[in-house]
């Protein structure tokens, strides 16, 4: 990056890793990493809403839906907990099935990029 | 003299764990050398380090004690709570892997990758960063003065080593404060990453022990815990429902019941959004070599964060089941208290008065740790910003040197942490529990547009990034003065004050206290409106060059 007593007038660290600013953007255009970003905007975009959408759903149940949430299941267990404790359930669940995805999906297109372009050789991949 | 062997035990603990620490800290001097180091521990912690030193620095004393506290005195409200506080880091898991690329030390590097005139909005970032930091700095210092004194039993009127109650308060801030600087000064981001994972495993020990000791005392019977606790409560059922404390519903009063709802919804949306922009989470996602490993460091947060907001289930019930809620609000009315009284009380039950002082001891060690860990995350994080952006790069124009920039650091570590201590003392007798939810509401109003438009958005440019953490901030700030929390808010039952500002002081006119409803969507808002003003173009070269390195990792640092 720029900017830094280790960066040279062109912008490339001493381990020649950086690159100027700008170094990466042709790439921006390779049929890779346009799947690449789809891929992930997809799955960001499907993780959020489920997330973002389920809470919602568990926040207004108990702000306006004390009745409901008040219900016994069993014992003295309630809706309320149940729901509560499905949302930590569904968190590790989440997490799990992006982490899933990213391993199979994003992580192999990444790495063919930065190995098969020819600027970004020896960049970001060891260290 | 009650419990003296139980304070002289937890003396001993307190002592042992600064020493360690200590320890650590001049062994990481010896081993910081430059801005990698001191900024990012040489980006050599591997996923599971950082990803317990993460969750370390997110579990605070008042997540730890404050939750516990909370679902022992509202019941299931606190669980509410913890929820918000763990889904958030679905948001962080997207987010880390981009940010880690496309930064290098703060979330500054990320938001100056792509626009061409960076010192704004460098600029803008120190000023969020520093905000949010000192206030959530000054919650954790206060609670801490509060609650040392409390764990070590110096009461109102006794004294302590000759001190009486309100000096060794002061006394508490000033020595936490002391470590806190030391720590950072010293030993940088090495230091105070082996202190988060130092007190993260302690944290999750002292919690696995008692959780499991109080479903052992309920035959692991859940039901019946549940059942003790709410009859305990004197509450009954409702003590197991949502809306004893978030969301009342008032009767009779339509209109302060929809405002207590959407305080409530607007809390739950700044705790779901805040944790990403939270300064000393980003600058940790910075400490480990790539992004998979910056993922993995989040997904173990992830389990360690869920595991421990499940253990303050039992912790909590148990807490208001075991002890009882008289107990518990006489020693604190806010009841940080309930987990070290728990831990006395399953320790009594198990060996007598000695097995109840060294529980007591062991835990309130715990919390001790959990205080000056954290807060010694977030000098760092300030002292990060502060140097490496606004010193190294719109002071020095981008060109400092390393040395020079890390000494830089170490100064403004001293700086941020003295000042915390200086407001913590002059603040040490006034509500600020306040500040933690609007350090979250903050960050969400104000780094979080910033951040996913800087990310996502072609047309994004410096005008944007300052207007929108700038109109966050500002909207966040003004609508929390004018707010209940700071004048006007009284205890409805017992008539005490319960505002910033004493009691007959109320110019209060915003209805909420949580700006996070109103304040996040101005932050957008002004972020967009902001791109579309402003005279600079976004440059498509250096968009197109930050979307290939934040998603490839192509030359990243």
């Amino acid at each position: 990056m720029v900017g830094d007593s280790k960066v040279s007038r062109d912008g490339t660290d001493r381990r020649g890793r950086s690159g100027p600013p700008g170094w990466y953007a042709p790439l921006a255009q390779d049929p890779g990493f346009l799947l690449l970003r789809r891929r992930f905007l997809v799955a960001a975009a499907g993780v959020t809403a489920a997330f973002f959408g389920w809470y919602a759903v568990y926040v207004a149940l108990s702000a306006f839906a004390r009745g409901f949430m008040a219900r016994q299941v069993a014992g003295h267990v309630n809706v309320a907990l149940l729901l509560g404790v499905l949302q930590f359930a569904s968190t590790f669940l989440l997490a799990w099935a992006y982490l899933a995805y990213a391993r199979r999906r994003l992580d192999p297109l990444a790495e063919d990029l930065r190995s098969r372009h020819p600027s970004a050789l020896g960049n970001g991949v060891t260290r | 003299m009650p419990a003296l062997d139980g304070r002289a035990l937890t003396c001993t603990l307190f002592v042992v764990f600064v020493l360690i620490t200590l320890g650590i800290t001049v062994w990481a001097r010896a081993n910081t050398n430059g801005a990698d180091d001191f900024y990012a521990g040489g980006r050599t912690f591997n996923g599971a380090q950082n990803g317990i030193a993460l969750a370390g620095d997110y579990m605070s004393a008042a997540s730890f004690l404050g939750i516990a506290g909370l679902i022992a005195l509202s019941g299931y409200d606190g669980f509410l709570y913890s929820i918000g506080f763990l889904v958030a880091w679905l948001l962080t898991l997207l987010l880390v892997e981009l940010m880690r690329n496309a930064g290098r030390f703060t979330m500054a590097d990320v938001l100056a990758h792509r626009v061409r005139r960076q010192p704004p909005v460098r600029r803008a970032a120190v000023v969020s960063t520093v905000t949010v930091s000192v206030f959530y700095l000054l919650a954790q210092m206060v609670g801490a003065g509060a609650l040392v004194s409390l764990l070590l039993g110096i009461h109102r009127g006794r004294e302590f080593l000759g001190m009486s109650a309100g000096t060794a308060r002061t006394a508490t801030i000033v020595v936490v404060g002391a470590l806190m600087i030391c720590y950072v000064m010293f030993g940088g981001m090495k230091a105070t990453t082996w202190v988060q994972i130092i007190k993260a495993v302690l944290l999750m020990a002292g919690a696995l022990v008692l959780t499991g000791m109080v479903l052992a005392r309920f035959g692991f019977d859940l039901g019946s815990m549940l059942g003790s606790a709410a009859h305990a409560s004197g509450k009954g059922e409702a003590f197991l429902r949502p809306g004893l404390r978030y969301g009342k519903d008032v009767p009779g009063d339509a209109y302060q019941t929809i405002v207590n709802k959407l305080d409530f919804i607007s809390l739950a949306i700044a705790l779901l959004l805040g944790t990403a922009g939270l300064p000393h989470i980003v600058t940790r996602f910075f400490a480990v070599p790539d992004a998979k490993a910056a993922r993995t460091s989040v997904s173990w947060a992830i389990g360690l964060v869920g595991v421990f907001y499940l253990m303050t289930l039992a912790l909590g019930f148990g807490a208001a089941a075991l002890v009882g809620r008289k107990a518990i609000v006489a020693q604190d009315p806010s009841g940080n208290t309930a987990a070290p009284q728990l831990a006395q009380e399953l320790g009594r039950h198990l060996g007598g008065r000695v097995g109840g002082d060294i529980l007591l001891a062991f835990i309130g060690a715990v919390a001790f740790a959990t205080i000056l860990a954290v807060v010694a995350g977030l000098v760092l994080a300030s002292s990060t910003s502060l140097a490496h952006d606004y010193f190294g790069q719109v002071l020095m124009l981008g060109r400092p040197r390393e040395s020079q920039e890390v000494a830089v650091a170490r100064f403004a570590s001293f700086l941020v942490g003295s000042l915390a201590i200086v407001l913590a003392v002059v603040a040490r007798n006034l509500n600020v529990a306040f500040l933690v939810a609007l350090a979250f509401a903050i960050a969400a109003a104000s780094n979080l547009p910033a951040i996913v438009l800087t990310l996502f958005w072609r047309r994004f440019n410096s005008a944007g990034v300052t207007a929108g953490i700038y109109g966050g901030l500002i909207s966040s700030l003004v609508l929390v003065f004018f707010s209940p929390v700071v004048s006007g808010k009284v205890d409805p039952v017992t008539g005490e004050n319960l505002a910033l500002f004493p009691k007959g002081v109320d110019f209060h006119l915003f209805p909420l206290e949580n700006p996070g409803i109103v304040s996040i969507p101005i932050g957008f808002l002004c972020a967009v409106a902001g791109a579309f003003l402003g005279r600079e173009k976004a440059d498509r070269a250096l968009y197109d060059d930050m979307s290939v390195r934040a998603l490839t990792g192509a030359g990243s640092h």
